[in-house]
């Protein structure tokens, strides 16, 4: 069907409307959870959510409060539609993704509700850019039931101290293993490669720990294929949170500051890795 | 070795008794580095090509043969806006041109050592098969400790073979004439024009591109999952002299009507990526699902580059 270069005027009761004068607010969160080529928008009130799941044990959520955009209106209470991210990313990145400081690509997103293609309009230099993205039935998605009254061990690290770790992580190895403790090593994280095992520990005394809230010893491996996608985020972030459970689920809260010096979070959860038995630990 | 696609006796058996000859020297920095980025686009362009020798000019032409996608390049140059000695004799006194075959991806390697070159020469030779020398006279490296040898270099010599193509084959590389378009309009910014082309080339295989008189063009690509349209304003349309009134069929014409052609869209992204530099000029005629013709001047080079409509 037809479609103008206008965006359709304000009045149009659209589920969810919303406009943004830097589209790198969105597009860099989004590639922060981008490891899989589907993703679930959730629309509110408060703002966008952006879940991206696999193979039923690891979920990320990048959170782009209403207060980023220069204008966010949902109708419903809440509005939701699974959509393809690689294709809704190369859309929010059609002039490119490396601009000239100063410049910036405008962007009006419209969805009708269900059925409809998400709408984006694009603006960048005086030339129009109008895609329109299906839509599909959103999935289930996991939820961990993580909430901080169950959470057993917390750190908040700055995520300068992390960033090395984890571009440097030890990919032969098939787990990541994560040692929280209020006794030393306190907080270590150990791979095992073909080279050998390599362990790294940070002091709850360290610069870098802005936060050490360990109660209790815990020790716990998750699929490393399933973590290295978070690398994304802690390479935006400038400080992360490290939360498990007594089930040993884990969750990372990144902080992400964007080039307007506002505020979003992306996190990442986790569920450990069972194929190991508490003999090996 | 020699990836001569025609018989290299066409080479020594030139039928009159007179031999090719062809020498030339860059001396210029200046344009031994133009040189090289025309060679560098034409490389991008065309993984074999004709290199077309006269007196006064250098051709580059891709033919539009299947294996090149349909697409074909012209590519001109005036030999005396880049080379500070240019001789050449052609296969016979009435036909004074040499059309040779040729990876200009070899070529791009060759002056790849040229950046700041002394001097390049190259010379049509014929050792063991038909070759273009490429000898490209550096600094010497150790002009520092003896001065008295400042005058000394060193010299790389390439040799890229060629093939060389027999007169009766001449007219299968004539000029393409304009076609008879229904829109000609500037391209916009080729930096953004780029940039929307390579992320439409993650989403669709295929690209329409349309354009009015009145300065407006439009990139369109639709699939299953996803449309998006790109639109230019602006644009400004070239005027083109009305010969015999064939082209003045733009007056009555609804200036606001689109003529569009939808083309593979790799061969748009390579020719987009392809170019080094802004060019002076650029601008696009359209047949109306036909044909799409491409004209971009960079001052002393005009390059013609045509993509066919997907039927």
């Amino acid at each position: 069907m037809p479609f103008s270069a206008q965006p359709p005027a304000s009045g149009e009761r659209y589920a969810l409307s919303a406009s943004l004068d830097n589209a790198r607010h969105l597009s860099s969160l989004l590639r922060a959870v981008h490891f899989q080529d589907y993703a679930t928008c959730l629309a509110t009130a408060s703002g966008l959510r952006v879940t991206v799941e696999d193979a039923k044990c690891i979920q990320a959520n990048a959170f782009i409060q209403a207060e980023i955009f220069q204008e966010f209106s949902v109708q419903e209470e809440s509005v939701m539609f699974r959509i393809n991210l690689s294709v809704l990313l190369d859309c929010l990145t059609i002039f490119g993704t490396s601009s000239l400081p100063g410049t910036s690509t405008a962007l009006r997103m419209c969805y009708h509700g269900y059925g409809y293609p998400l709408m984006l309009f694009l603006e960048e230099g005086g030339v129009v850019t109008v895609c329109k993205i299906n839509t599909q039935e959103p999935d289930e998605l996991l939820d961990f039931d993580f909430c901080s009254t169950k959470v057993v061990n917390k750190i908040i690290l700055q995520s300068e101290g992390l960033r090395e770790a984890f571009a440097e992580l030890d990919m032969t190895s098939e787990v990541l293993q994560i040692t929280m403790s209020p006794d030393k090593p306190y907080f270590r994280l150990s791979t095992f490669g073909n080279a050998g095992s390599a362990h790294l520990d940070y002091p709850r005394d360290s610069d870098l720990m802005e936060a050490f809230h360990c109660n209790q010893t815990q020790t716990n491996r998750y699929k490393i294929s399933l973590l290295k996608p978070s690398t994304k985020a802690l390479a935006l972030s400038c400080k992360v949170s490290i939360r498990t459970d007594a089930q040993g689920f884990l969750s990372l809260q990144y902080m992400i500051r964007n080039e307007d010096g506002q505020i979003c979070f992306v996190e990442y959860y986790c569920c450990p890795d069972e194929n190991i038995t508490e003999a090996e630990l | 070795m020699c990836e001569a696609s025609v018989s290299q006796t066409a080479f020594c058996s030139g039928g009159r008794g007179a031999a090719m000859r062809f020498r030339a020297k860059i001396v210029d920095l200046a344009c031994l580095n133009h040189f090289s980025r025309l060679i560098n686009t034409i490389a991008k362009l065309a993984k074999t090509c004709i290199l077309r020798l006269t007196v006064c000019k250098l051709y580059f032409i891709l033919s539009d043969k299947v294996a090149n996608g349909g697409a074909s390049m012209w590519c001109e140059l005036s030999q005396g806006n880049f080379f500070d000695e240019f001789q050449m004799e052609g296969v016979a006194a009435e036909h004074n041109e040499i059309y040779l075959e040729l990876v200009p991806e070899n070529l791009s390697r060759a002056l790849k050592t040229s950046q700041s070159a002394k001097a390049v020469k190259i010379k049509l030779t014929n050792k063991h098969c038909p070759c273009l020398r490429v000898a490209v006279e550096l600094e010497h490296p150790l002009f520092s400790l003896k001065p008295s040898l400042s005058s000394s270099s060193r010299i790389v010599t390439h040799d890229i073979p060629v093939g060389v193509i027999p007169r009766r084959m001449w007219n299968d590389f004539r000029e393409p004439s304009v076609p008879d378009f229904d829109v000609s309009i500037y391209l916009p910014v080729l930096k953004t024009m780029k940039n929307v082309v390579e992320r439409m080339k993650n989403l669709s295989n295929f690209i329409v591109i349309e354009a009015n008189l009145s300065g407006e063009m439009n990139l369109k690509i639709e699939t299953d999952l996803v449309s998006v349209t790109t639109h230019f304003k602006d644009l400004g349309n070239p005027p083109w002299a009305s010969e015999d009134g064939c082209q003045s069929s733009a007056q009555g014409r609804d200036l606001e009507s689109m003529t569009e052609a939808c083309i593979d869209i790799k061969k748009l992204q390579q020719l987009l990526a392809a170019q080094q530099v802004n060019p002076t000029k650029a601008l696009c005629n359209i047949v109306h699902k036909r044909i799409v013709h491409f004209i971009l001047l960079h001052e002393e080079v005009s390059l013609q580059y045509f993509i066919p409509a997907i039927a």
